[in-house]
């Protein structure tokens, strides 16, 4: 701050545009500040806090969470947890994967439509993102179901016991994974590949590079910052994402949102969740901040 | 630029993936069958059942009160965050910062603001009651979430308008408050509307925050969905699902369009 003159249409000074400026966004940080940084930091505290045995919050801050959280308790030791996190990570793992699998050709197909058509293609990739997910996921809990082509081609298959339906299981798991994150992963590569330079592809080509060599030095080195930016996108979403697997897995398939979830409302041990919550935040934060170091420009929000 | 078959088979294999279970969805809500999937032959009886329901008429009311709610506080707070921050004179390195700031909430898992709201809910509400889980409670959730998505969007509309018009209307001898309210408004009105109608579906749509910090007497369209897809779904469902898919789209298909008609020259 300080009085330094500066030139705003006309001259004033930089004090004046400090005021005017924090005038103007001090409602919208203040509720941000007490609705949102507020509470994590409350969600972080609770993290290292304990419980009596009514479930009563005692403000006495301890580490043992961590170690409960990893599965050990006064009973000895389980792998529950464990399994939960790794399942979950093994999930957003490999959805990002199928997402970008098909994300990319998706984003080319988009980037080759005529000018005029591309902002209908992409509104049409965002619009899913903005419908409820509890709609989108109970779309393919109908479609799975016992009686429709998907779990015909799976009966006659003999995967399934004639009658029976797709979900819940896991295969159903990861394709509304697939479906619910693709979009996050679409935005952002199409991007970075609709700014793509075609003359460093066709220089490649030029220069007697295959189709992989091509590939990989003409076009993913341009691309880049795109990829990082749908491999955070999707990833992290993917990581306390808790509709889907509640709906499509069933009981046996659950997530680390699952987990807060029912830590949090039902049987109550809420420091455990926030204790989740807190590495949530924790990865969040790192994937963010990659994603803005190696993600430059193409890390668009939805518009 | 010519693309290989493979490429336009996933492309199109991408596309069915986010939309063909919605079309089974809109299909079944004409199917006059109760139970099951068999086809039962074409009705609009679902449909008519879904404006006689109560439960369904109050959570639309709930849905509504808070969207108009939230949409209201989130635009303005959302825009007058965007119009500050082109004001503050920062350097570069700091004008990053401020915008990574401002975009983090749109990247942050729901999951998390949800888990957080509910825990500083429970300490808030040792201090007042408004805090305990009700209408309050979802528009303040809601309104958390959608300022960075307002912010975002008039701020990027703001880049586009640029800072000539305003150093020309400042030379023209017009004070800093008439430049903004008579050159800028004006054309920083199409993405106020934009960013309002965001922030609106996002309300609208929104399951997770709105699970987990509602209480009893305020449940929403989505948490009716919720319920009964957990109890079994009736065919008054799939109605409901339909319309408001088919809202989304209205909304979102309209503000890109509106959005492309600012772009155009002329």
């Amino acid at each position: 701050m300080g009085q330094r003159p500066i030139f705003d249409g006309a001259p004033t000074s930089t004090s004046r545009l400090w005021t005017s400026g924090l005038a103007l966004i001090g409602g919208g940080a203040l509720w941000l500040f007490a609705f949102l940084l507020l509470p994590m930091v409350v969600l972080a505290v609770l993290a290292f806090a304990q419980r009596d045995e009514y479930g009563e919050i005692i403000w006495v801050l301890t580490t043992d969470n961590i170690w409960r959280v990893l599965g050990h308790s006064s009973l000895g030791w389980t792998a529950d947890n464990l399994r939960i996190i790794v399942r979950s990570v093994e999930v957003a793992g490999a959805t990002t994967l199928m997402c970008l699998l098909i994300g990319l050709p998706l984003a080319f197909w988009m980037a080759g439509r005529p000018r005029h058509e591309r902002a209908l293609w992409m509104a049409l990739i965002m619009v899913p993102t903005c419908i409820n997910l509890v709609i989108r996921t109970y779309a393919w809990m109908l479609m799975f179901g016992n009686n429709l082509p998907p779990a015909w081609m799976a009966q006659w298959l003999g995967i399934l016991l004639p009658g029976e339906g797709l979900y819940p299981s896991g295969f159903a798991v990861y394709i509304g994974m697939i479906s619910c994150m693709l979009p996050f992963t679409v935005l952002p590569l199409y991007t970075s590949v609709e700014r793509l330079d075609w003359n460093i592809v066709e220089a490649a080509r030029d220069l007697y590079a295959g189709p992989w060599r091509t590939f990989r030095h003409g076009v993913l080195s341009q691309i880049m910052p795109g990829v990082v930016a749908a491999v955070v996108l999707t990833a992290v979403p993917s990581l306390g994402m808790y509709v889907v697997s509640d709906l499509l897995g069933g009981a046996k398939f659950m997530l680390i949102g699952n987990y807060m979830q029912v830590q949090m409302t039902g049987s109550s041990d809420p420091p455990m969740a926030a204790m989740v919550g807190l590495a949530l935040i924790i990865v969040c934060l790192v994937g963010l901040a990659a994603m803005y170091r190696f993600g430059g420009k193409a890390s668009g929000s939805p518009l | 630029m010519k693309q290989s078959p493979w490429i336009v088979t996933v492309a199109m294999l991408g596309l069915a993936l986010l939309y063909v279970p919605l079309l089974v969805v809109a299909v079944m809500s004409f199917n006059a069958t109760r139970h099951g999937q068999t086809w039962g032959g074409f009705t609009f009886d679902w449909y008519l059942r879904l404006f006689s329901n109560g439960d369904i008429g109050a959570a639309f009311m709930n849905s509504m009160l808070v969207a108009f709610a939230s949409t209201l506080i989130a635009t303005l707070l959302g825009t007058l965050l965007a119009i500050g921050m082109r004001r503050l004179p920062l350097r570069p390195r700091g004008r990053l910062t401020a915008d990574v700031l401002m975009n983090l909430p749109t990247v942050t898992p729901d999951i998390l603001l949800a888990a957080a709201l509910v825990v500083a809910f429970g300490v808030f509400r040792q201090f007042s009651g408004m805090f305990s889980p009700g209408l309050t409670t979802l528009i303040i959730g809601h309104v958390t979430f959608e300022i960075s998505f307002v912010a975002v969007v008039v701020a990027s509309r703001l880049q586009a308008i640029g800072r000539e018009q305003f150093e020309a209307a400042r030379d023209l001898y017009a004070s800093t408050w008439v430049a903004w309210w008579k050159v800028i408004l004006p054309q920083l009105a199409p993405g106020i509307v934009a960013g309002a109608l965001l922030a609106f579906t996002l309300s609208l749509d929104d399951f997770v925050v709105s699970f987990f910090i509602s209480g009893p007497s305020s449940t929403t369209l989505p948490i009716i969905i919720y319920a009964s897809v957990k109890r079994g779904v009736t065919p008054e469902i799939h109605a409901l699902s339909t319309l408001m898919v088919l809202a989304t789209m209205v909304i979102i298909l309209g503000l890109v369009f509106l959005e492309r008609r600012r772009a155009e020259p002329g």
